[in-house]
């Protein structure tokens, strides 16, 4: 039983078209047949959330959703954040505040960010943290992932008065 | 004489090249997909595949995981995300009706005026993160029935009613007769969970809740859902229900019946917590013995009624 069926992804506005099993996570499909390796595969059970996208606006997990179910929608990941050679200001804030070591974990964190941001470019401290708790991390313990989110906010809504 | 033997020639060596092998590794077993537009057209397909294990797909934040694991292998999926009409929420004849496709996400602000609005926003907080309440459903998780469902535990302790839709027909199952243990219910394999309906409590009922668990996001150990009125100045309708503690969430009669017509207070919290704590048959496992998920149990009782606002 392994019909494919012919899905369209359209990640950061680029168009993939791609035949699919059913079964195949998101995730799977956007690394495995659009070639888009930016975005991670950790646990593949919900967990960890390296996987995180935007999809249609919305963060979720790549790996716990059916690519044929994101036929048409608009996927937006770690690829689509810099702005050509100019980063994204979480990625500045990122490296600014060492919210990286081995980077395993980054793309999660900054698409998970990015759409908090989006949502709310006010969002204060508490709730960024019960975001910022949805994914996870084992190198950097956290505080510089929290220091670089709250630095790009502050820097967002400057650029933006 | 022996003739030497020929070196065999060299074996050709295959490299498995990360992302580039074409070779397909899955997780979850095949399945076939189905993507109904209408209710009718789901249960109808529902039907057929439901005798071959074929499953409703709503949010997939715990069967997509169950399936990686390959504890289940269903042979269809019913995708229900398509069908517009499931993903309604509205207050009608006194009950707060939460349709199939409505996410946890939807709870954040409160749904309607009053308590049961501000229960669920409070409540919603403590399930899982925010990337899976983009996605899960609350009535997903009503159909799931993990023991440790906070939304198990709002329609236990509220006596939600379900409705599940079959080409049988409709039918309404009260709570009571709903939830049947771990990830068990009386929902039959061909019947869809169009709906949860849950009473608005009147206007100046005092609701509460807490859980413990031991990381944010984590399936909770122990979680209390209390509701009262006051009538001068004494308890009235109380309901207290426990979740994550046995295999099912249920309203605990002893602990209500130490809060009714009493004063409010730490003596009566304390012991309404003590008859929580004795009436329950605790889960066990290897992290968390009886003794401890009573003494959890004890206290979430006791907090969400001093929450209680
Ligand atoms: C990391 C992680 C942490 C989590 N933490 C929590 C937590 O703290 N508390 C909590 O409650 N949940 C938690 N969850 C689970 C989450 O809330 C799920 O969304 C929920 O349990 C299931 O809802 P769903 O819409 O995702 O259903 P699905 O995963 O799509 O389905 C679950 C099951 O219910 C059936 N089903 C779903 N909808 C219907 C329907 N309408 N009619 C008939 N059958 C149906 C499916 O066939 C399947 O068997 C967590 C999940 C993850 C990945
Ligand atoms: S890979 Fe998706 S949450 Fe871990
Ligand atoms: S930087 Fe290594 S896991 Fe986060």
């Amino acid at each position: 039983m392994s019909d494919k069926v012919d899905i369209t992804l359209d990640i950061n506005g680029a168009a993939h078209a791609i035949s699919v099993e059913p079964r195949k996570t998101l995730v799977d499909a956007i690394r495995d047949d659009c070639g888009q390796t930016g975005t991670h595969i950790g646990c593949e059970h919900g967990v960890c959330g390296t996987c995180t996208i935007i999809l249609d606006g919305e963060a979720i997990r790549s790996c716990l959703m059916f690519a044929v179910q994101a036929d048409g929608r608009k996927i937006r990941t770690v690829e689509g954040l810099a702005d050509g050679e100019t980063l994204h200001p979480l990625q500045q804030a990122f490296i600014d505040h060492h919210g990286l070591q081995c980077g395993f974990c980054t793309p999660g964190f900054l698409m998970l960010a990015a759409n908090a941001l989006e949502h709310n470019p006010d969002i204060g401290d508490g709730e960024l943290l019960d975001v910022l708790a949805s994914n996870l991390c084992r190198c950097t313990g956290y505080q510089n992932i929290i220091k670089a989110v709250r630095a790009a906010r502050d820097t967002m809504r400057g650029a933006k008065v | 004489m022996e003739r030497a033997r020929a070196a065999p020639a060299p074996e050709k060596i295959r490299r498995a090249s990360a992302w580039t092998d074409k070779k397909e590794t899955m997780k979850p077993a095949s399945f076939r997909y189905h993507a109904p537009k209408t209710l009718d057209e789901a249960v109808a397909v529902l039907a057929e595949v439901a005798p071959d294990d074929g499953r409703v797909l709503a949010g997939g934040q715990s069967l997509v995981p169950i399936m990686a694991f390959r504890l289940a292998k269903p042979t269809h999926l019913v995708d229900i995300n398509g069908i517009k009409e499931l993903a309604q929420i509205k207050v009608d004849g006194g009950k707060l009706r939460i349709g199939a496709c409505v996410r946890h996400a939807a709870f954040y602000e409160p749904v309607c005026d009053g308590p049961l609005g501000r229960l669920l926003a409070t409540v919603v907080r403590s399930i899982a993160h925010h990337p899976i309440r983009t996605r899960g459903t609350f009535c997903g998780s009503v159909a799931h029935a993990d023991p440790a469902s906070e939304w198990c535990a709002v329609v236990a302790t509220l006596d939600g009613e379900m409705v599940a839709q079959s080409q049988r027909g409709e039918r309404i199952i009260p709570a009571k007769d709903y939830f049947a243990g771990i990830m068990t219910t009386t929902l039959q394999e061909d019947e869809l969970l169009t709906e949860v309906r849950l009473p608005m409590p009147a206007p100046d009922t005092r609701v509460g809740f807490q859980e413990f668990s031991r990381r944010a996001g984590d399936f909770a150990l122990s979680m209390a859902v209390t509701i009262y009125r006051l009538e001068g100045g004494k308890i009235a309708d109380p309901r207290v229900g426990i979740g994550g503690a046995e295999p099912r969430a249920r309203r605990i009669a002893e602990a209500e019946a130490a809060l009714r017509g009493k004063q409010p207070g730490a003596d009566v919290f304390n012991a309404a917590g003590e008859a929580a704590a004795a009436a329950i048959d605790p889960l066990e496992d290897i992290h968390t013995g009886a003794e401890y998920r009573r003494d959890l149990v004890r206290a979430m009782t006791r907090r969400a009624l001093d929450s209680a606002a």
